[in-house]
Formats: C-alpha cells, sequence, structure tokens
C-alpha cells in the first residue's frame, strides 16, 4: 500500500502528461455545435426580412424534399463572402431559405441587392431568439434539413468553395 | 495566428466586431422590477456561458448575442419558468457547455465525487499519523 | 550592441549552469569534492549574467531600439515611459527572461545565502537549480529569443497592447514571478535533500524562509492581480475561476500547505515525506500552469500569447523536470522515515488537518480545471465554471478557517481538549453573536456560504488574535506576531468576499445627462457626457456628482475609451472608495435617444478582499524578518561563547 501510495503522483502526472499532450496535437476547435442535429426543428414563426420575399415558419422547412436554412445578418462580413456559394447552390437546384439575425428590413434589402439573392423565404429574428431555439452560435450558420423537417446537418461559419459539393452530398443523403 | 501579445493580460476590452446597429434587446440591459425575480434571473445569467466571448459569462459579456440571451432568460423568467428550466432549455440546444454549472449528467459524476474521494484519501493518510485510543 | 550583449549574457549563463550542474554532478557523485568549492561562485556570476540579460532588454524598450524585433513588435517611442519600461515583460519573450532571471539570482542567493543546510545537500539543491535553469535558457534560447534583430528596422513599433497599459503591469507579473519562481528554489532543496538522503527538522528549518519569501510574493501577486482584474474588467467581479487564475491560485495554495508542513518537519521531525512531496508539488504547480497558460489548450479571459510550439516545448521540459523529481521520490522516499506519530489533541493535529483540506482544495481547482479537458478526449464539451469551484472549495475553505482558528491555541506535542475548549470560548462566542445577529437581521435573503462565511470571519478574526492573550506584546515573538497578522488577513480576506457576495446592490439603468438616480442609498446625479482626448487613446467621460444620506458630494468620471491600434473598446470604471465599500460605475453603450447605459454596484467591504491579501503577506514578511533575526542572534550568541 505505501509503494502504491509513493508512485501514484508520478503515475497521476503521467496521466496528464498525456492528456496535454493530446489536447496539443488536436487543438480546440472552439466550435458549439447544436445538439439538435437529428432532431426536429423547433416550431417558429419569422416575419418578412427583405420586402420581396415572405416570412418562414418551421412548417414550411418540412416539405419532403431536403433543403438548406442559411443563418445570416447584413452587419455580418463572412455572410457577403459566403454569397457567391450560396449562389453556386442554388444554381445547382438547392431550395434555401434564411433567418436574417438581428436585422432590419432595409439593411437586409440593400445587402441582397449587393450580393444577390439566392433565398426563397427570409425570416427576420429581431432578438436572436429563433437562432438560440435552434442552437446556432453565430452568423454565418447554414443547416441542411431533411424532408420531414429534421435538422441534419449543421455547418458552421461561411461556405467556402470546397463545402458546395459536400453539403450537395449531405442534401443528397438527407433524401 | 494571434500576434497580439498580453501578458497575463485581462481582456478587458471587446474587440470591435462586426456588431448588428440594433439597439440592444428590451430585457439585455434591463432589470426585471421585481428583486426576487431579477435576483433569479440574475444567479442563472452569471452560470451561462457566452456563445461569441467564450470565457465569459452572459452576464459579463457585450457581445449582441449574449444581450439577447440575458433578455429571453428575464423574459422567461417573468413569464413563471423556473431557472433550472431555463439551463434545461440552453443545454439542450447547446449542450453541458453552455452551462458553467457543472450538471450531473453521468460524465460528471467523476468531477462530483472527486472532492469526497479526496477527502478520504487525505484522512486514509493522515490515519497513519496519529496516535489512537492511547491516554495518559 | 545592447541585444548582442545581452544575447551573449544570456548564452554565458546558460554554459555556466551546465558547468554548474557537471560541477555538483562530479563533485558529489564521482567523490571530487575539491570541484564543490567552485559551485558557489559559478551560481553567483550566473545570477549576475541573467540580471545583465534582463537590464540589457529593459534598457532596449526604454530606448525604443526598434531593431529588436521585440521592441518593435510590443513597443511604441511615443508610449509613457513607465509602460516602456514595464512592457518589458508585457510579452512572451520577456516574461520568460524575467523568469529565467529570477531563477538564476535566486540560485545565486541560495548560493550567497544559505548556512544552515548541510553542504552536500546545499551543493545539491545548486545542481538541482542549475538543472531547471538549463531547460529554461534553452526554452529563451531557442525557441524564444528576446533579442532578435529585425531588419530592416521599422519606423516605429506597432505598441504594446493598450489593454495592458496600466500600472499594474509594473508590480502584478514581476510579484507573481518572483513567487513561482521562487518556489523553484524549495523544488531544488528538494531534490538536494532527496539525492543526499538528508530530509529532517534542520533541513526545514533551511527551506521554510525561501518558502516564506516565495509565498509572500505570491500572496501579493495574486492580490494586485485580482484587484487589477476587478477594476480594470469593468464586472465588478474580483476572482472568476478563469484557468489562468486557477494556475497562480494552485502553486499558491501548495506552497500554503508547505509553510505549515515545514514547521511540523522543523519542529517535530515528522512529515518528512509529504513535506518533499509539497516542495516538489508546489513547483510543479508553477510550471504546469506556464504551460496551461503558454500552449492556449484552455480558453481563458485572459489573453496570452499562444503557441502550441512553444506549448510542446514546455510539456518536454515538464515532463523532464517534474516526471524526474516524482520519479526520484518514489525511488529515494522509501528509505525516508515519516518520523514521530502525532497524539489526537495537539497543534501538529491541526497543522495536518490544514494540510490535508488545501491539498483537498488544490486538488479540486486542479481536476475541475482539467476537467474540460478530460471529457473532450471523450468527445464531450462541459464548462466547469464558478458554481462549481465556489460550492466545492468554499466549504472545504470554510472548514480549514475553523481550523486555523483553533491551531494555533494548541500546544505542540499533546494538550487537553477541556483547556483547548476554554481558549476557544471567547472567540467561539463572538462567532455564536454574529450568527444570532445575522440570522435576526438578514436571515435567509443570503446564500448559505456568505451566510457561513460571515459568521466564521467573525469567529476566526477573534481567534487569531487570541494568541497574543495576556502576552507581553513587546516580547511577542516576530514570527507569532506574524502567524497571527496572517490568519487575521485570512479573516478579513473571507470577511470580504461573504460581504461582497451577501450585500451587493446592482442597479442597471439608461440615463440622460441630467437624470438623477438613486441606487443602493447613493444619490447619483448625470451631469454630463463628453469627449476627451488622452496619451493615445479617446474616450467618452461621463461626469457624475455622487453623494449618500445627504453628504458632501462628489465628481467621478467612468469612461469608455476608444484605441484604434488595435481598435479596442475598454470601459474605466469609476471607483469610489469608503471604509465600508465601494461604489462601482460602468459606462456602457448608448441605449437610444441619447440615454446611456450604467452599470452601478454598492460593493459593502469588498476592499477588505485585498486589505486581507495584503494583511496576509504581512504578516508573512514578519514571519521571516523574525526566524531570521532569531537565527543570526543564535548563531551571534555561540560565536560570543566560543570566544
Amino acid at each position: 500500500m505505501k509503494r502504491l501510495m509513493i508512485w501514484l503522483p508520478l503515475a497521476l502526472f503521467l496521466g496528464a502528461l498525456v492528456l496535454f499532450a493530446g489536447r496539443l496535437m488536436q487543438p480546440d476547435d472552439h466550435l458549439v455545435v447544436s445538439k439538435l442535429v437529428g432532431k426536429p426543428l423547433p416550431v417558429f414563426t419569422l416575419p418578412p426580412a427583405a420586402s420581396d420575399r415572405a416570412g418562414l415558419t418551421s412548417a414550411q422547412l418540412a416539405t419532403g424534399k431536403p433543403r438548406l436554412l442559411n443563418i445570416f445578418a447584413s452587419w455580418c462580413v463572412p455572410c457577403a463572402a459566403e454569397a457567391p456559394q450560396l449562389m453556386a447552390l442554388k444554381q445547382a437546384g438547392v431550395e434555401i431559405d434564411a433567418i436574417a439575425i438581428r436585422d432590419a428590413r432595409p439593411d437586409v434589402d440593400a445587402f441582397l441587392s449587393r450580393w444577390g439573392n439566392p433565398y426563397t423565404r427570409i425570416g427576420l429574428d429581431a432578438r436572436s431568439g429563433v437562432q438560440i431555439a435552434l442552437g446556432s452560435s453565430g452568423v454565418p450558420e447554414t443547416f441542411v434539413i431533411d424532408g420531414q423537417g429534421h435538422i441534419a446537418h449543421q455547418h458552421i461559419g461561411d461556405i467556402r468553395e470546397d463545402d458546395v459539393p459536400k453539403l450537395l452530398a449531405l442534401l443528397e443523403r438527407a433524401k | 495566428m494571434m500576434r497580439i501579445l498580453a501578458f497575463l493580460a485581462l481582456l478587458l476590452a471587446v474587440p470591435v466586431h462586426a456588431q448588428t446597429a440594433l439597439p440592444p434587446a428590451l430585457y439585455a440591459d434591463r432589470q426585471i422590477a421585481d428583486p426576487a425575480l431579477e435576483k433569479k434571473a440574475s444567479e442563472l445569467m452569471a452560470t451561462i456561458r457566452c456563445l461569441t466571448c467564450q470565457s465569459q459569462s452572459i452576464a459579463d459579456s457585450n457581445a449582441s448575442m449574449a444581450g439577447d440571451m440575458r433578455s429571453e432568460i428575464r423574459q422567461r423568467i417573468m413569464a413563471g419558468e423556473s431557472p433550472e428550466h431555463i439551463r434545461g432549455w440552453l443545454i439542450e440546444r447547446y449542450g453541458d457547455w453552455v452551462s458553467y454549472q457543472p450538471t450531473a449528467a453521468p460524465i460528471l459524476w467523476p468531477l462530483w465525487a472527486a472532492p469526497l474521494l479526496l477527502l478520504a484519501l487525505g484522512a486514509f493518510l493522515m490515519r497513519g499519523r496519529l496516535k489512537r485510543g492511547e491516554k495518559r | 550592441m545592447i541585444a548582442e550583449a545581452g544575447l551573449a549574457a544570456l548564452w554565458f549563463a546558460a554554459a555556466l549552469a551546465l558547468l554548474q550542474l557537471a560541477l555538483t554532478a562530479f563533485g558529489l557523485a564521482g567523490g571530487k569534492s575539491d570541484l564543490l568549492g567552485a559551485v558557489r561562485p559559478v551560481a553567483v556570476a550566473q545570477g549576475v549574467l541573467t540580471a545583465i540579460a534582463f537590464i540589457a532588454l529593459i534598457a532596449l524598450f526604454l530606448r525604443s531600439d526598434m531593431s529588436v524585433l521585440l521592441v518593435s513588435t510590443n513597443s511604441h517611442s511615443a508610449k509613457p515611459w513607465l509602460y516602456k519600461f514595464a512592457g518589458t515583460w508585457g510579452n512572451h519573450e520577456g516574461s520568460m527572461l524575467l523568469w529565467v532571471t529570477v531563477m538564476g539570482l535566486a540560485g545565486a542567493a541560495v548560493a550567497l545565502f544559505e548556512r544552515a543546510l548541510r553542504r552536500d545537500t546545499h551543493m545539491a539543491t545548486l545542481g538541482g537549480q542549475a538543472a531547471i535553469s538549463l531547460g529554461f535558457y534553452a526554452f529563451l534560447l531557442f525557441a524564444s529569443n528576446p533579442f532578435a534583430r529585425v531588419t530592416p528596422a521599422p519606423q516605429d513599433g506597432q505598441g504594446l497592447n493598450p489593454l495592458l497599459q496600466d500600472p499594474g503591469l509594473a508590480f502584478h507579473p514581476p510579484t507573481l514571478y518572483l513567487g513561482y519562481v521562487g518556489l523553484s528554489v524549495a523544488f531544488s532543496f528538494a531534490i538536494g535533500a532527496l539525492l543526499t538522503r538528508n530530509v529532517d527538522a534542520s533541513f526545514a528549518r533551511a527551506m521554510r524562509p525561501w518558502v516564506l519569501a516565495a509565498w509572500v510574493l505570491l500572496t501579493l501577486g495574486i492580490t494586485a492581480g485580482s484587484y487589477w482584474a476587478y477594476y480594470e474588467l469593468g464586472w465588478g467581479g474580483w476572482w472568476f475561476w478563469d484557468p489562468v487564475e486557477n494556475a497562480s491560485l494552485m502553486p499558491w495554495l501548495a506552497a500554503t500547505a508547505l509553510l505549515h508542513s515545514v514547521t511540523v518537519l522543523a519542529t517535530r521531525d515528522s512529515l518528512r515525506a509529504w513535506t518533499v512531496m509539497l516542495a516538489v508539488v508546489a513547483f510543479s504547480m508553477s510550471m504546469v500552469g506556464t504551460f496551461l497558460v503558454r500552449s492556449g489548450i484552455l480558453t481563458s479571459v485572459h489573453a496570452f500569447a499562444v503557441d502550441p510550439s512553444r506549448g510542446t516545448f514546455i510539456l518536454v521540459l515538464l515532463a523532464f523536470y517534474i516526471g524526474g523529481a516524482l520519479a526520484l521520490f518514489g525511488w529515494r522516499v522509501g528509505a525516508v522515515r515519516e518520523g514521530a506519530q502525532f497524539q489526537m489533541v495537539s497543534r501538529e493535529t491541526m497543522l495536518v488537518i490544514n494540510n490535508l483540506l488545501l491539498t483537498v482544495i488544490l486538488g479540486v481547482v486542479l481536476i475541475g480545471t482539467l476537467y474540460p479537458l478530460m471529457t473532450e478526449a471523450f468527445g464531450h464539451k462541459v464548462s466547469v465554471g464558478p458554481p462549481y469551484f465556489d460550492r466545492v472549495a468554499g466549504p472545504i475553505a470554510l472548514t480549514l478557517m475553523l481550523a486555523m482558528a483553533v491551531g494555533p491555541l494548541m500546544r505542540w506535542r499533546r494538550d487537553q481538549a477541556g483547556v483547548v475548549a476554554r481558549r476557544i470560548a471567547v472567540p467561539a462566542a463572538i462567532g455564536l453573536v454574529a450568527l444570532v445577529t445575522l440570522a435576526l437581521t438578514v436571515g435567509r435573503t443570503i446564500g448559505v456560504l456568505p451566510f457561513a462565511g460571515l459568521v466564521i470571519a467573525a469567529g476566526v478574526g477573534v481567534a487569531s488574535l487570541a494568541p497574543l492573550w495576556k502576552r507581553n506584546l513587546l516580547r511577542t515573538p516576530l514570527f507569532t506576531w506574524g502567524m497571527v497578522i496572517a490568519h487575521l488577513g485570512c479573516a478579513v480576506s473571507v470577511a470580504g468576499m461573504a460581504a461582497d457576495s451577501a450585500f451587493t446592490q446592482e442597479k442597471l439603468v439608461a440615463a440622460r445627462p441630467g437624470d438623477r438616480i438613486d441606487a443602493a442609498g447613493w444619490t447619483i446625479v448625470f451631469d454630463r457626457i463628453l469627449p476627451i482626448a488622452g496619451d493615445n487613446w479617446t474616450a467618452l467621460q461621463a461626469d457624475m456628482t455622487v453623494s449618500r444620506g445627504g453628504g458632501t458630494p462628489v465628481a467621478i468620471h467612468p469612461q469608455s475609451r476608444f484605441f484604434t491600434t488595435p481598435p479596442t473598446t475598454t470601459t474605466e470604471a469609476a471607483l469610489l472608495t469608503r471604509w465600508n465599500g465601494q461604489l462601482y460605475i460602468v459606462l456602457g453603450q448608448e441605449a437610444d435617444q441619447g440615454r446611456w447605459q450604467l452599470r452601478i454596484w454598492w460593493k459593502p467591504f469588498v476592499t477588505f478582499i485585498w486589505l486581507g491579501g495584503a494583511l496576509i503577506a504581512l504578516g508573512g514578511v514578519l514571519a521571516l524578518i523574525g526566524r531570521e533575526r532569531r537565527g543570526w542572534q543564535h548563531k551571534w550568541r555561540g560565536r560570543r561563547v566560543e570566544a
């Protein structure tokens, strides 16, 4: 017993060392992933965020066909950066709905006329309530929604060019 | 690579993020009139981790999303929801990560057991140092 | 030229550390004891060289020599001189140079002033110190050279992070580092004692002043850091249980335990292996803390230069030194007899309880800090924050306070429970009065922990003075005074913490200039808001006059400051200190229609937290002077008798 106690500190330290080394090799990604992936969308109804697009309700996202739900804001720079990729997805026949976070209609209109409008419907989430309900932690984020209105995948951050085929594959799989 | 070097520097400042121009949500920085409810809300807010500045509670953060979460929490408290229910609702969305107060999830059992185990181990070690039952 | 001289001094110092290690190794193990004569001069020379290197870096910062990479990336010629000076250690390389300088100077001090230790143990200790220094020299020279030049030299520097431009930077990091690194002396003592199989009371007496000195500095550093965070962050909090704060607390907890166990070893020649273990743990915690902070493996509010490759380097150092020391411990300590057993009712029992509880708190803080790393290895992200640490460490710390009240009133070896009960009767009665008063006045409106904290602080505050009862205060030894004041400081600090958490009143308002705000008995008149310009910032300043109960109005000026390089906004809270608390006002963002968001706190007795910290450090200083003076007196008398 005494021998065990004598070597215990070294054993604990070696354990900690392994832990530290593991973390150094695989640093924290600082991403907070929504726990709702694989679960149904929360129920919500949002007013229109843009002059020429309708608002958005959760029921409109469960139409039997997989689609994308993009979380964006007119004040967010990466959201403008991912606009071409969203356009490309739209051209590939993907239906994209959006939620604009903490935004105002004139700002959203200006943003869309400048960077393009790939969205079918845009809901306005002025106080981030639906964003929080979705478990989303920032802008931009993109959710893949399957035909039954379940969240199939969450893409955190802006969509890069090489993410486009990945999202297309995920949409295919969500059918 | 972050080259802003800081030494034991408190991140006293909020980097000027692109943040919305909208004014803060109604109850982001406004207290509930009833002090008892406000106390409940502020105690909860102090234990919810901010999603944008990840080392602060939403009570201390100036991020707009933290403000929205504070407003959401105050409004739910006013509607009669219990703080633990709101915490549970947030954990359902963001996982155990969002609560600075560790939950009772099985993966956290060892954490809660740690102090007791350490005390027991210490008492065991100490036992050998004391003379027992010897009175003069 | 200065940079090259500094670098050369560092290389020479490193070479001397290698020489020092070789001399002690061959001298002790190889039986060439004539080599040992050179060890002390080498250690002193090494200390001098590190100081030269450090002074060189300070000179480069003061002269704003932009051809030095470190200066150009962290300083600016237009900065006030204080921040040029303090900016020397306001960055990774400079702070690591401070680290090795403290290590070198501590080694030199051990070589020069240590007289009580057996010669072979003394030499082995210096060998240990050299071995640790070598690793950090390597880290500095190969991975964080502070003297590297840059060509072409830029016109001017990028400036010090504006957040650091505070007098706190001049005081907090150096004291903390002196404490952290000062513990390396205790570590080296432990290595020396294990190598030369010399763990006994005289070893403990020799080690005690070094531990005390490091502990005092650590206490000051933490106290200063806590106050800095409190007034700068603008959140009204003074401790956040953030990983970086925990990293500074853990060495302090270990050092506090060590301070008490070393007394048991010095007085009763017991707890030998345990004391050696604590000496190893204390500095190990300093190194682990440095690793956690510099490698960036934990997220923290305290921004640090984070670099995984440097993290790897420090990790190797950790593996080498801590692993080596613990292996040496396991290998050698079996032969160390733990010493005499104790009677149940005795001061040594209380000191063992002190060690037990401090170690449990240390364990809890360590586990809580690392737990998110462990769960993430299983793909599960969790957070461990203030609610956990408060709930777990709080009750243990309060129990520890009770032991602290009783311990000094007990005799060594054996005491009688009835007699001790009589000695503790008055403090216990005071505690009871506090309990009843609080129960009748604030009752259930405050939490259990703050309630218990206030009651215990009252009782322990009185109990801590009890050892002076019926004594001639002038003839009471200085180290007894030290103990009394340090223990009183603990009670004062706990009272401040409990009062802050129980009675703080917060008010959030959106106010317009001209508005009158009533908060926590204060009347705050928001006179106006206007832009002002500082050295390298502009600010929006709110002018307010505050008064309480018809008293004289006082002007205060909370600010919101804007820096352009890098673009940051900081809040400069306005603090108004009264004997019974602090008024704390933060100017927030503009809300709407010309109204400004204000955060107002009245924090009763919050200053007691840091006042207590200062008392604890003062107690340490008195104990140190008292012990040293007695040592000299003994020596002097001994010499006179011989003559």
